[in-house]
């Protein structure tokens, strides 16, 4: 009985070390067909290209030409990442987009990264080129040896050597067997380590060591620019609002005041009326001011914080909103802004276009992370598309490393997640 | 009537002890701060408090929480909390303790003398006095969801308007020009189309509705 279940609970692993095997030699197959003729291409145009940039033609064909080895590398980076686990970071510099093509050629020249595909595509024909035939042959090897124990021997031409067994007769073919199994039993553990082999080696000859490094650096001045414009669009706005506003109905304020002054004398009655309708006009200019410092910043987060601001955001929606905090402390006062219009954004979008008559939100913090889930039983199909709503809440988080994700089949529900890294006080 | 002033601001602090000193209110203490605020509270006992909600040190909703403390302390003590902004979630938290006696208004209504002085009055005289704006936002939101409200006629929905705010009927007939009989009227409209317990109580009256139009929040 308990042998039994030994041998149940072993069979699982060894067939998972058998689909292991094929899967490597599979993909081994794909490799080879991908690596030897894609970099032997490429190699060879890059440098015919980049030959013949002295004469003029290159200039015209090496920025095609470069791009198109840098399509092969991305592709490797993909299955590298896909079939073998390996980050291999891009870190090509960005060109211009009005670049002319002597620009685009010598900008792409200058670029080290450029130097680096070029040097992996002859080590990728050979040194990736073998790793990953061997990751295909050796899988399939022992089955003639296999196939030369079951008779396979007697049609083989005299003095057939497999591996090093020189196959004379059945004796010899059952050492070709032996030799073949042993070799299987190998081929378990190498054709995955020879396949991850392979990626590592595309991984040493593409990734730059500053690969991440220049990532972060691309990804912050993305960020960085977005905030920027952001916040100076957004000042455009307030001065807009307080030229166009409070501050135009301060200018009728004094006027009228001057004009009353005027009448006291002469109509009481006229100026008693206009004196109604300035009380009105500075009563507007305080509603605008206070509906302008709400979209800069909400009282109730300066003197609240997140939660009780979000609850108060919470309770001026015309649907019904369950909301549930557990925040141990007060994040930065950014960070606490932006998280606010993100889930204002958010409920906004929710309101306007899902159709929901129950948002639920949910906040909380954990692993170093402010969390946050806004979800609605709408019609779904929401999208973090240009000019969507979703796209700016996208931009505000980027600013603090923030991501979103948005879950919204058609049909509905949607669930929008907010993280941030962040530290609480 | 005594009253305590907690008011950071020099001008609208001096610009409110000239107002409640012209309709004859005793200004017992005109502070800046929670802690001094918190203070004369204890100390002085006084009829009623006027209370900025942002104040110092923390510049947070120090005057809120000072307001609602000194509440738990000496229950029923009237505090009118004026604010910039004005928000259900502070109002809610104001009418917490169904104790009556508290106001919470827009500072934009000191623009009307008359009507601010009236609400400080009434809720030194244990009553209630929300600002419009609440009121608002809590009709909009509860009519989406609520039927009843919807059997309401229009002027019934003023009626109720006004009630929530705290006006009695006496001043609420003034506002709409009518008769107070007509309101006692639609009062009792409202209440047995809401079914809510009638009470002569005017202050008892103002609290069942607002805690009818809150619920469910």
């Amino acid at each position: 009985m308990s042998i039994e279940t030994k041998s149940t609970a072993r069979q699982p692993r060894s067939g998972a070390r058998i689909q292991g095997m094929a899967l490597s030699a599979v993909r081994g197959l794909a490799l080879t067909f991908i690596t030897l003729p894609g970099a032997v291409v490429c190699f060879c145009l890059a440098v015919v290209s980049i030959a013949l940039v002295p004469i003029g033609v290159g200039i015209v064909t090496t920025p095609w030409v470069l791009t198109g080895v840098r399509a092969f590398a991305d592709r490797r980076r993909l299955l590298a990442a896909e079939w073998g686990g390996v980050r291999i970071p891009r870190a090509y510099r960005p060109l211009p987009e009005d670049a002319n093509p002597w620009g685009r050629t010598f900008g792409m020249l200058r670029d080290p990264a450029t130097w680096r595909d070029i040097l992996w595509l002859p080590v990728d024909m050979t040194a990736g080129f073998v790793t990953a035939l061997l990751a295909l042959v050796l899988p399939l090897y022992p089955l003639e040896g296999f196939a030369i124990a079951a008779g396979l021997w007697r049609v083989l031409p005299d003095g057939y050597w497999y591996g090093f067994v020189k196959v004379t007769d059945q004796t010899s073919a059952f050492y070709a067997a032996g030799l073949g199994a042993v070799l299987l039993l190998a081929a378990f553990w190498l054709a995955p380590l020879l396949l991850r082999a392979h990626f590592r080696l595309t991984g040493a000859m593409l990734g730059s060591g500053q690969g991440e490094l220049a990532e972060r650096v691309r990804v912050l001045t993305e960020t960085r620019r977005d905030a920027v414009d952001t916040s100076a669009a957004e000042l455009r706005r307030i001065e807009r609002d307080l030229h166009d506003g409070a501050q135009a109905r301060l200018v009728a304020v004094g006027m009228d005041l001057g004009t009353i002054e005027a009448l006291l004398e002469k109509d009481p009655a006229k100026a008693r009326e206009l004196l109604a309708q300035t009380r009105q006009s500075s009563a507007d200019a305080l509603t605008e001011l206070r509906e302008l410092v709400r979209g800069i910043h909400p009282p109730v987060l300066a003197e609240r914080g997140l939660g009780d601001a979000v609850r108060a955001l919470a309770l001026r929606l015309p649907v019904a909103v369950e909301v549930e905090v557990d925040l141990p402390g007060r994040a930065e006062a950014p960070v606490e802004s932006a998280a606010y219009f993100a889930v204002s954004e958010t409920l906004t979008n929710a309101v306007k276009h899902s159709g929901a008559d129950r948002i639920w939100i949910d906040m909380h913090y954990a692993e170093a992370r402010l969390r946050i889930s806004v979800t609605d039983n709408g019609k779904g199909g929401a999208v973090i598309g240009a000019g969507s709503g979703l796209a700016g809440v996208e931009r505000r988080l980027g600013t603090f490393d923030g991501v979103l994700a948005v879950s919204s089949p058609a049909g509905g529900p949607t669930m929008v997640t907010m993280e941030i890294p962040c530290a609480l006080s | 009537m005594r009253v305590v002033l907690a008011e950071d601001l020099f001008l609208l602090r001096d610009g409110l002890v000239r107002l409640l000193e012209a309709h004859d209110f005793e200004i017992a203490a005109a502070v800046e701060t929670g802690p001094e605020l918190s203070r004369a509270l204890a100390e002085l006992e006084p009829d009623v408090a006027v209370v900025d909600v942002r104040l110092p040190p923390t510049l947070t909703d120090e005057g809120l929480q000072c307001a609602l403390q000194a509440r738990r302390d000496r229950p029923g003590l009237p505090v009118l909390v004026l604010s910039q902004h004005v928000e259900q979630l502070y109002a809610r938290e104001l009418l917490a303790d169904g104790s009556g006696g508290v106001g919470y208004l827009l500072k934009d209504r000191v623009f009307d003398a008359e009507q601010f002085v009236d609400a400080v009055r009434r809720v030194a005289a244990g009553g209630t006095a929300m600002d419009p704006q609440v009121i608002q936002q809590l009709l909009s939101r509860r009519a989406a969801e609520d039927r009843p409200l919807e059997r309401l006629t229009p002027r019934e929905l003023e009626v109720l308007e006004l009630m929530a705010q705290g006006r009695t009927n006496a001043a609420i007939a003034g506002k709409l020009v009518v008769t107070e009989r007509a309101i006692a009227k639609h009062t009792a409209n409202i209440f047995a189309k809401l079914s809510l317990e009638v009470s002569d109580d005017d202050n008892r009256r103002v609290l069942a509705v607002l805690a009818y139009l809150d619920r469910g929040r």
